[in-house]
């Protein structure tokens, strides 16, 4: 609603004021990840058309998605998968009203951290 | 300094009503994907690297290529809900309903590739 005439009332401090904290950043890390995952999920489709046209337009896509660019984009996005799907059973619990507190919080944190390196390394170690 | 702000600029721009709708389906789509998206990682990504006679003939089983096809429809529809909370957020006026509808466009038409391309693999 930026366009709306709110009169001229002190208004709240906004982002930039408050210094960054595990909760706020691992929440916008939710964000950014889900949205950036656009990028992979389209360069699979893209991959799987291309498996259902033909040997030769499936060895460019394929060949794409692991040259040094396509292995670091899909690292990160198996990242970024792990970290957002975390994430997402973080928010699922606080939906249920629990885990709310601040020590609960920075506990759920530090576990959607350490686990999306963790469920990263195995993925990359079992396939 | 003004504390209070006209009434008027407060009438009808209450609830937009279709909040809990989103919300809940955003629950739901998560839910399946916690599911689809382990099975997802563990059937396509051998494959990724693969030549082109293993893909076709893994695709064409039934397992790898309804985890696929669930997979794409439920994370395009996942992502186009999730989208649309960011523009809201960030873009507003004629910017954020062109924005929007651009990326339910592209989201849909992700799926629809997606799943032509699957479907065809399978058949």
């Amino acid at each position: 609603m930026a366009d709306v005439n709110r009169g001229n009332r002190p208004l709240s401090p906004h982002l930039t004021i408050y210094r960054p904290q595990l909760t706020s950043i691992t929440s916008i890390l939710t964000r950014i990840t889900g949205n950036a995952l656009l990028i992979s999920s389209l360069l699979v489709v893209w991959w799987f058309l291309a498996a259902a046209s033909s040997p030769e337009y499936f060895a460019i896509a394929n060949g794409v998605l692991t040259s040094w660019f396509g292995d670091i984009a899909m690292t990160l996005s198996l990242w970024g998968l792990w970290y957002h799907s975390l994430a997402g059973v973080r928010h699922l619990i606080w939906d249920q009203g629990v885990g709310l507190d601040l020590e609960t919080a920075y506990k759920l944190g530090y576990a959607v951290i350490g686990g999306s390196f963790l469920l990263t390394l195995l993925t990359i170690a079992v396939i | 300094m003004s504390y209070l702000t006209d009434r008027k600029r407060a009438s009808g721009m209450g609830s937009a009503k279709t909040g809990t709708e989103h919300h809940w389906s955003m629950t739901i789509s998560s839910g399946a994907l916690l599911l689809l998206i382990p099975l997802f990682v563990f059937t396509f990504g051998p494959m990724l690297g693969a030549s082109y006679e293993e893909v076709t003939t893994y695709f064409a089983r039934p397992f790898p290529a309804v985890v696929a096809g669930l997979t794409i429809i439920v994370t395009f529809k996942h992502f186009a809900g999730g989208v649309q909370a960011l523009i809201e957020d960030y873009v507003h006026g004629v910017a954020q309903k062109i924005a929007i509808a651009v990326m339910t466009y592209l989201s849909y038409a992700a799926m629809a590739v997606g799943l032509y391309a699957v479907v065809r693999l399978a058949l």
